[in-house]
């Protein structure tokens, strides 16, 4: 049993409030909170080039967070660790530096209709104006990806070829909650072409679970610092270090370079190529009090605690509601964080969501960023509920008794 | 205080003018881009009057509701008059505070009615 609620002042400071959003952004320990407001009263120097000890201290912690986010996703070096403003940046990155040189017209680019618009969007316009195919793997009506045979084995011979430059996937969706079988797939992928550049989307995994880029053998993977519980403003992009040795730059300016005439530029080696500017030094060092908190919990542990939470989350709501609630992904088998998005009949989710409000429960309503999801789920909108470390059974209490005044006051007629 | 008042409430279970006017001399459809939310109008007039006047759609309780209230309001309302209506006389009409999130939700069928209007001009 995890109670860590006490660790996070905003919870001390909203008594009333049960946060049930955290799939938008994580709320913050203490300790990070902090190690912050070090960095800013003690030691706010720039990084990289200063010579005055305050400058150095600001160098050393910065520095440091890339190892520990190294360790933490188990990469086998902390040079393929890049610092970026969050993962929407991390996969703008990889689409910019990197797509837009090796996509050729004729090529294809594939994503899944289950992604977040952030790993959607940039695939999605890089093979327009590159004049590559688009191809988008399509969902069953449960949420689960189509990529089984009869057989019920991964099969992907009718979407990648040997002219698919990039496979983007999310690790977990953030309308489903559900985990995809990564490594399977991305074994599938290599055994048809092995050149295929594979990005995971860990958003919305990493916070919750352990994942271990070796063990993945993906290309790249991005996450953000504000969902596990560090700062907005900060996101990492993860790539193996043979990929980045031969990416060019995203961004040009400062700290990227080795030397720099009018004649030409010679770019620094990875990571640096890639942190063009004074970046969020701040935000950096919030991250690496984040995951150090994440680690003294145990991601072993978050995973337990919010599988538990998931069983009794879908449970509540089946058993207060029946049919009158669908859960999007509900049936799927896929295993799943406790995340919820669903429709309640006759309420519309903006609605559910401003009622909940009402009665100090925080959830999100729309289409969480997933249009092209929810399109073809034929579901207008949802309300989503999503649980993280610091949420309780007694939680998902107070959010069923909320959602059942919700229903009663929005549609008095239906009857469960 | 609630936003989801009795009144609002009535008007979102039973909307007013909920359909489609047949022979409409106007049929325009708006969405809102910040959630989805869509609503056709339909009107048709007599060249100087809104005669008759109809919405459907999908909607929260606010924008049905919005739409029930100034669908009510509009009808036999004079071109022009009608033309110069803006959120403040909707929220006005609503009778609650609204913040800025669900504002959008009020407007949208404001922002129907004004298209459809400016459809006849065209």
């Amino acid at each position: 049993m995890i109670d860590v609620a006490k660790d996070f002042p905003l919870l001390s400071n909203h008594p009333d409030l049960t946060y049930l959003d955290s799939a938008a952004t994580a709320l913050k320990p203490q300790s990070v909170i902090d190690r912050m407001t070090e960095y800013y009263s003690s030691y706010s120097a720039n990084i990289h080039r200063g010579l005055y000890a305050l400058s150095e201290k600001a160098s050393s912690e910065y520095e440091e967070t890339r190892q520990v986010v190294a360790d933490f996703i188990h990469a086998s070096s902390s040079d393929e660790i890049i610092f970026t403003r969050n993962a929407t940046e991390s996969i703008n990155l990889i689409a910019y530096a990197l797509g837009r040189e090796v996509v050729d017209p004729g090529d294809t680019v594939v994503s899944t209709i289950i992604e977040h618009h952030a790993n959607f969007i940039p695939w999605q316009q890089l093979a327009f104006q590159n004049d590559a195919e688009f191809k988008v793997i399509d969902c069953t009506d449960t949420g689960e990806l189509d990529i089984y045979n009869k057989q019920g084995h991964i099969d992907l011979a009718d979407i990648v070829t040997e002219k698919t430059r990039f496979f983007a996937l999310s690790y977990v969706s953030n309308v489903l909650g559900t985990i995809q079988p990564v490594k399977e797939i991305i074994k599938a992928v290599r055994a048809i072409n092995p050149k295929t550049l594979i990005v995971i989307d860990a958003a919305q995994a990493l916070p919750h679970m352990p994942v271990d880029v070796q063990d993945l053998d993906c290309d790249f993977l991005v996450f953000s610092s504000h969902k596990m519980c560090g700062p907005t403003g900060v996101g990492v992009l993860w790539g193996k270090a043979a990929i980045l040795d031969h990416m060019p730059p995203f961004l040009f300016g400062g700290d990227i370079i080795r030397e720099v005439r009018i004649e030409e530029t010679v770019f620094a080696q990875a990571p640096y190529r890639f942190e063009a500017g004074t970046p969020d030094i701040a935000g950096v060092i919030g991250l690496k009090a984040a995951v150090r908190y994440l680690q003294g919990v145990g991601m072993e542990k978050i995973y337990a605690h919010e599988q538990n939470l998931a069983h009794i989350l879908l449970g509540s709501l089946t058993s207060a509601f029946g049919d009158a609630l669908t859960t999007l992904g509900a049936k799927s088998s896929a295993p799943r964080l406790a995340l919820a998005a669903f429709e309640l009949d006759g309420c519309h989710p903006h609605d559910v969501a401003a009622l909940l409000d009402e009665q100090g429960i925080a959830v999100r309503a729309g289409n969480h960023c997933a249009m092209p999801l929810h399109t073809r789920l034929k579901a207008h909108a949802t309300t989503r509920a999503s649980l993280y470390l610091y949420n309780s059974e007694d939680d998902i209490e107070k959010l069923t008794l909320a959602l059942q005044k919700a229903q009663k006051i929005l549609c008095p007629s239906i009857k469960k | 205080m609630s936003i989801y008042q009795e009144i609002i409430l009535n008007h979102y279970q039973h909307p007013h003018n909920h359909g489609v006017v047949p022979d409409a001399d106007s049929d325009v459809s708006v969405v809102n881009s910040a959630c989805g939310d869509s609503i056709r109008v339909t009107l048709a007039t007599d060249g100087e009057t809104i005669i008759n006047i109809a919405f459907e759609g999908h909607g929260c309780a606010i924008s049905t509701a919005s739409a029930s209230m100034l669908t009510d309001h509009v009808k036999n309302m004079s071109l022009v008059e009608a033309r110069k209506l803006t959120i403040h006389d909707v929220l006005k009409l609503l009778g609650i505070e609204l913040t800025a999130g669900r504002v959008k939700c009020a407007l949208l069928p404001l922002e129907g009615i004004h298209t459809a209007l400016h459809k006849l001009e065209g």
